[in-house]
């Protein structure tokens, strides 16, 4: 039983990353109707956002220590943050200690600048062409991003760590009534499933309970009339697209202490965005929030050794197997609108 | 390239019948003036390069190229100083046959590639530097498919191939080749190496769960680690085999805690390695006791690369390596030649050099004093030098590289990451380094065995 | 002649010569030379961009006639690797078992996998392929290792079962794959003055096959069946309506495709007896719809243009380093030496995928009938502007929904 339980927790973190994506994507498609082979790039650019402010905060200058000596025989240099010179030692240390969280604020506005800089220069051209041109374009868009990543930072994944105050993890368990030890998992890994349950419930409230948000469904549903009702949709979709990237840009904030961020991680959760958001039907976005925590359940369990023992490498194909059993028998996916995409 | 003196109006007429049947036998030339693949007619020898520099290892791949880079200069006497040259000595005490001069008075030039980290690009990239380029010995790579694959199109083609950085048991068991060499240790070493201390360190009575890469090189690692650990007494409680592609482990690590095991192995190598072991010490393996004892967790291979992606998550974690860089200094004279290795590395460079780096260098200065001793650039000349060849001075004490797979025979370290570590370069201690007796095993050894050398091939 | 119109006849001629006289075209700088780093010539090379071009064309029928993106084609140059691999261990070295077992097997596995995924279209049916290719990729790398050598790929080895042929040859070596006898890898050079030149069998059995290969396709193109197929991208709606089935057209076209591709895995092989799974990972199939984009999607000559200038810039420009751009602008004055080394740097050497991704989106946006659009309105700008549109509209994709 606490295997289980196990299992479902990880699921739902593993989830929360899948499920703020496929969210994103299907703002995008459903809003714009465009497939954005790119979102996976947002993400990583969002995790490289921490990274950048990481590497900002300990930009250090060099003080040559002559007691000691480095491997050469010369004598030692150090590298002094400048945090430390601003702002104390101890001081210094807190503020590289939370960078992570910090990032969120610098995130937000970057985000939303590259998601609308894309939107007006490049996917606003591409409304009326097929969808086989938009994932080209995308496509071929994710890899330019990446390669620019590459090239400033490197191919070798870079750690930054978590605030020292979500380090490491808690027995679980014993908060829910299970013996001592039996079920701990990491602080930062419940720490980001609250914080993509708390996105994920303000983009809901803000398409739900605003007047913006209202027109943005009302464009989902039905872009032409909105047009010929006098609305300015145009930029009301600049803006979503723009808030589309932000919320994949946090995503990637927040998991950069999960798993070390690299320049290729993007391309790592795109092709299973795409099939949270098929499985969880496009223009839903309920569907899409579902379904990513569903797969991410599904996924944990998969890797478990009681099944793999049973089925001898499911673990490696069991997305793409309930992929595909979805879209054969229910096209529309798990909460799509009926008739949409159904050919 | 040869020359075939052909007029144009033959070349047409001759170009058609040349396809009907007339067998030519040879890989490059149409005549035999040339005796063997790229056979170097000027004043000039090729080498090939082929490291990763995209992808996951391309920073590895810099590196080794880095070292290449350094062998050539030290190789054309260029250099600001002559590295391992200076230490580089026979069995019998004296020094190496290189001066300094090129090699058989030829002036080396090199050509690098791409191998991306796949079989394909980089067999592609080893024949463009064949065909095109005229290389007659192809070096490098970061990988163990990479490096098999390669190693086979070499022996095809009629070069010699040194390997670089392999570590999976097939490059000198199954898919050994004649043509094919290997400096780097393999898993069974890494297995031998490591059993010793870890019953040493954690004790005889433990129960290993094993996550394991779902590849080849998992494969042989897993079962060079389970072999060497259960004959000293742990117990394997299991082993669960992990997707290449997986990025998050957590569902993996999830259920060691409460499997009844204390010892987890992450058989795991580059970015699989960051990222298992970041979940791991997550989940809080680090602290956590299991069977009344603390548990701990292995990494059977280390690379510099992914301890720094690991960043602190590496402390107190015991592996193996073919070589440190720290270790003339600490465990003395014995490993002559680290130190000129890594002053002249680091004076060029600025940091200390990697293993993979230090592989790479050495192999090439290998195969420059072997075509020394033999005289030729012939293929089989130069096997002929390199089998049963026993050798000191660069780096890891008196080495021997055997006749009967082609593999080098030497000490290997294990090492532990440190609590303190004082910068990126300087992220694991030498615990011992285990003597190159233990880890030596018969040529006939079951982890080893399906494959034969074959003869050595001069392509022309 | 041969059942050709005039106009495909031509220009199955003019890539009869540029595939023959290719030696010769891709060899145009001296060798030793500054500019030789761009000389294309030689075998493996050669034999790459013919066996893609063989893919493109493949995968251009699928795409370029019907509109289906397919994102799993790939997986059948796998299978068809894979096939001929094991025809050579299994029977014997020469190519031919193993060409025909390859396209056999890559046709059943399209038939399979499209008789699924054909199920739906659009988006849907990318990502199913999608989710096909990467599961066979996972089934290659980890699960079927005994049948596909997983990470190391699949080898020759010298303990063979070689029904039909030898284990080992007289020298103990593996033997090499042949034509009735007549190795693939044999080569010839020719030298005129200062430069040579390299004729290999492989590449020109490679050639003849493509020629072949081309030649089917054309046939398609202007058969009643490519009209079907012509009509299914312009509206499937409209179609099913007359009454029509579009979906054995649709699936014939997807397992011709898939059939192409296994002949490209099985020349692959017959070239470089390995089978590596990473051939079967999606952004393979990714290059491919980048080759028939970047050459001209629908047209005929499109996807080997396009095959051959990816296949150039990967070999070619990925092999440019900065020494070499030093030896280029050592004319300029330092600093601005530097500056333009500096500049150039990032776009070239192991930058070379931001070229790729860089080109391939200003194709897309700018270009979408490929290289061969651009020719044919570089060729009506030259021409005045006597012709009217007309000719430009046969090269440009119409949108499928």
């Amino acid at each position: 039983m606490d295997a289980l339980i196990l299992q479902i927790l990880n699921g739902l973190d593993k989830g929360s990353a899948y499920a703020l994506i496929a969210l994103g994507l299907t703002l995008i498609f459903g809003t714009l109707g465009v497939v954005n082979f790119a979102h996976g790039a947002l993400f990583m650019i969002g995790a490289f956002c921490a990274v950048t402010l990481n590497k900002i905060l300990t930009l250090s200058h060099t003080v040559v220590d002559e007691t000691r000596k480095n491997f050469l025989g010369q004598p030692m240099e150090l590298q002094v943050p400048y945090v430390y010179d601003l702002f104390g030692e101890d001081m210094g240390n807190t503020i590289i200690d939370w960078s992570v969280p910090m990032a969120i604020l610098f995130a937000i506005p970057v985000m939303v600048l590259v998601g609308v800089v894309m939107e007006r220069g490049l996917i606003k051209y591409f409304y009326k062409r097929p969808h086989a041109d938009q994932i080209l374009v995308t496509f071929g868009l994710a890899i330019v991003l990446q390669e620019v990543i590459k090239y400033f930072y490197g191919a070798n994944p870079i750690p930054t760590p978590a605030p020292s105050a979500f380090t490491g993890s808690f027995d679980f368990g014993a908060l829910i009534g299970f013996d001592a030890n039996t079920i701990i998992y990491p602080y930062w890994r419940l720490v980001y499933f609250a914080f993509a349950a708390m996105i994920i419930g303000a983009v809901f409230a803000f398409l739900q309970f605003t007047t913006f948000g209202m027109v943005v469904r009302a464009g989902m549903a039905d872009r032409e009339t909105v047009g010929l009702l006098g609305i300015n949709i145009d930029k009301r979709f600049t803006i979503m697209f723009g808030l589309a990237a932000a919320v994949a840009g946090l995503a990637g904030v927040m998991y950069v202490p999960i798993n070390p961020p690299n320049y290729h991680m993007g391309m790592d959760f795109l092709v299973l965005s795409f099939v949270v958001v098929v499985v969880g039907g496009m223009g839903s976005l309920p569907g899409a929030v579902l379904a990513g925590f569903l797969l991410g359940i599904l996924e944990s369990f998969a890797s478990m050794k009681e099944v793999i023992d049973i089925i001898p490498g499911i673990n490696q194909i069991i997305i793409y197997l309930v992929a595909i059993i979805i879209l054969l028998t229910r096209p529309r996916g798990l909460m799509g609108r009926k008739g949409v995409m159904e050919s | 390239m040869s020359k075939t003196n052909v007029t144009r109006r033959g070349v047409l007429k001759s170009g058609a019948v040349a396809g009907a049947g007339v067998a030519l036998p040879t890989i490059f030339t149409a005549s035999s003036a040339s005796a063997y693949t790229n056979e170097p007619t000027g004043d000039t020898v090729t080498l090939g390069f082929n490291v990763p520099q995209t992808g996951p290892y391309a920073d590895e791949g810099a590196d080794e190229l880095r070292a290449f880079e350094l062998a050539v200069e030290h190789l054309n006497g260029t250099g600001a100083d002559n590295g391992m040259l200076e230490t580089f000595k026979y069995a019998d005490g004296s020094g190496t046959v290189l001066k300094g001069n090129g090699i058989l008075g030829k002036k080396v030039q090199f050509v690098s590639g791409d191998t991306q980290t796949k079989s394909d690009a980089a067999r592609a990239s080893a024949k463009s530097m064949i065909e095109k380029d005229g290389a007659i010995m192809i070096t490098g790579g970061s990988s163990s498919g990479v490096a098999v694959a390669v190693q086979a199109l070499c022996q095809e083609a009629g070069v010699i191939f040194m390997a670089g950085l392999t570590h999976a048991n097939d490059t000198t068991g199954k898919d050994k080749r004649a043509n094919g060499f290997r400096h780097f240790f393999n898993s069974y070493m890494s297995g031998a190496a490591l059993a010793p201390v870890l019953a040493k360190a954690y004790g005889g009575d433990r129960k290993a769960y094993h996550l394991t890469a779902d590849y080849n090189w998992g494969y042989t690692t897993e079962e060079a680690i389970r072999a060497s650990t259960e004959a000293m007494g742990w117990e394997t409680v299991a082993a669960v085999k992990t997707p290449l592609t997986q990025t998050d482990f957590s569902s993996y690590i999830a259920p060691v805690l409460n499997s009844g095991a204390d010892v987890l192995v992450l058989n795991h190598y580059g970015g699989n390695m960051v990222n298992s072991l970041t979940n791991a010490v997550q989940f809080g393996l680090r602290a956590a006791e299991a069977n009344g004892k603390k548990f701990e967790i292995v990494v059977p291979l280390y690379s510099e690369l992914m301890a720094r992606g690991a960043g602190s998550n590496i402390a107190g974690i015991l592996g193996s390596q073919n070589w440190d860089w720290k270790l003339e200094n600490i465990l003395g004279s014995r490993y002559s030649g680290t130190n000129a290795f890594v002053q002249s590395f680091g004076t060029k460079y600025g940091f200390p050099p990697s293993q993979a780096a230090h592989t790479c260098y050495v192999q090439t200065l290998l195969y420059a004093d072997a075509v020394e001793r033999a005289g030729s650039f012939e293929p089989c000349a130069v096997v002929a030098a390199l089998e049963g060849f026993e050798f000191d001075g660069l780096g890891n004490g008196p080495t021997l590289y055997r006749a009967d797979d082609h593999q080098c025979f030497k000490d290997v370290v294990v090492v532990r990451g440190k609590e303190n570590p004082e910068n990126e370069f300087d992220l694991v201690e030498i615990v011992e380094v285990t003597p190159v007796e233990q880890v030596t095993y018969a040529p006939d050894h079951p982890q080893f065995a399906g494959g034969a050398l074959g003869s050595c091939n001069n392509g022309a | 002649m041969l059942g050709l119109e005039k106009k495909d006849f031509t220009l199955l001629l003019i890539v009869f010569a540029l595939t023959m006289l290719a030696p010769f075209l891709l060899n145009p700088f001296p060798e030793g030379s500054a500019m030789a780093q761009f000389n294309a010539g030689y075998p493996d090379l050669m034999q790459r961009f013919v066996i893609f071009g063989i893919f493109a064309i493949g995968f251009n029928i699928l795409f370029g006639l019907t509109g289906y993106l397919s994102f799993g084609h790939a997986a059948f140059l796998g299978v068809g690797s894979y096939a001929a691999v094991w025809m050579f261990k299994l029977l014997s070295m020469n190519v031919l078992p193993a060409i025909f077992l390859a396209v056999v097997m890559s046709g059943l596995f399209a038939l399979l996998i499209g008789f699924i995924s054909l199920r739906r279209s659009g988006i849907y049916f990318s990502i199913l392929t999608l989710a096909f290719a990467q599961m066979m990729f996972a089934l290659a790398y980890s699960v079927l290792t005994p049948i596909t050598g997983g990470e190391t790929g699949l080898q020759l080895a010298l303990n063979d079962p070689r029904i039909l042929g030898t284990s080992a040859t007289a020298t103990g070596n593996i033997p090499v794959p042949s034509l009735f006898g007549l190795e693939m890898r044999t080569t010839a050079d020719l030298d005129l003055g200062a430069w040579g030149f390299t004729f290999n069998v492989g590449y020109y059995f490679c050639a003849l096959v493509m020629l072949v290969a081309f030649y089917l396709s054309i046939r398609i193109f202007r058969s009643p069946f490519g009209m079907m197929l012509r009509a299914i991208k312009s509206n499937q709606q409209r179609l099913n309506y007359t009454g029509l089935n579009p979906k054995p057209y649709t699936l014939a076209a997807f397992v011709i495709s898939g059939m192409y591709a296994g002949l490209a895995g099985a020349l692959m092989a017959s070239m470089d007896p390995l089978a590596g799974a990473e051939r079967m990972f999606w952004t393979a199939s990714g290059e491919v719809v980048l080759m028939t984009i970047l050459g001209g999607v629908g047209t005929l000559i499109g996807p080997v243009l396009g095959a051959g200038a990816i296949k150039y810039m990967e070999n070619i420009i990925s092999k440019i380093n900065s020494d070499i751009l030093h030896t280029w602008f050592a004319f300029l004055p330092d600093g601005l030496e530097d500056f333009v080394v500096a500049m150039i740097y990032p776009f070239i050497g192991k930058g070379w995928h931001l070229t790729l991704g860089i080109i391939f989106m200003l194709v897309v946006i700018f270009l979408p009938g490929g290289l061969v659009e651009g020719g044919q309105r570089i060729a009506r700008a030259l021409r005045g502007r006597k012709t009217t549109d007309d000719s430009g509209k046969s090269a440009k994709t119409e949108p499928a929904e």
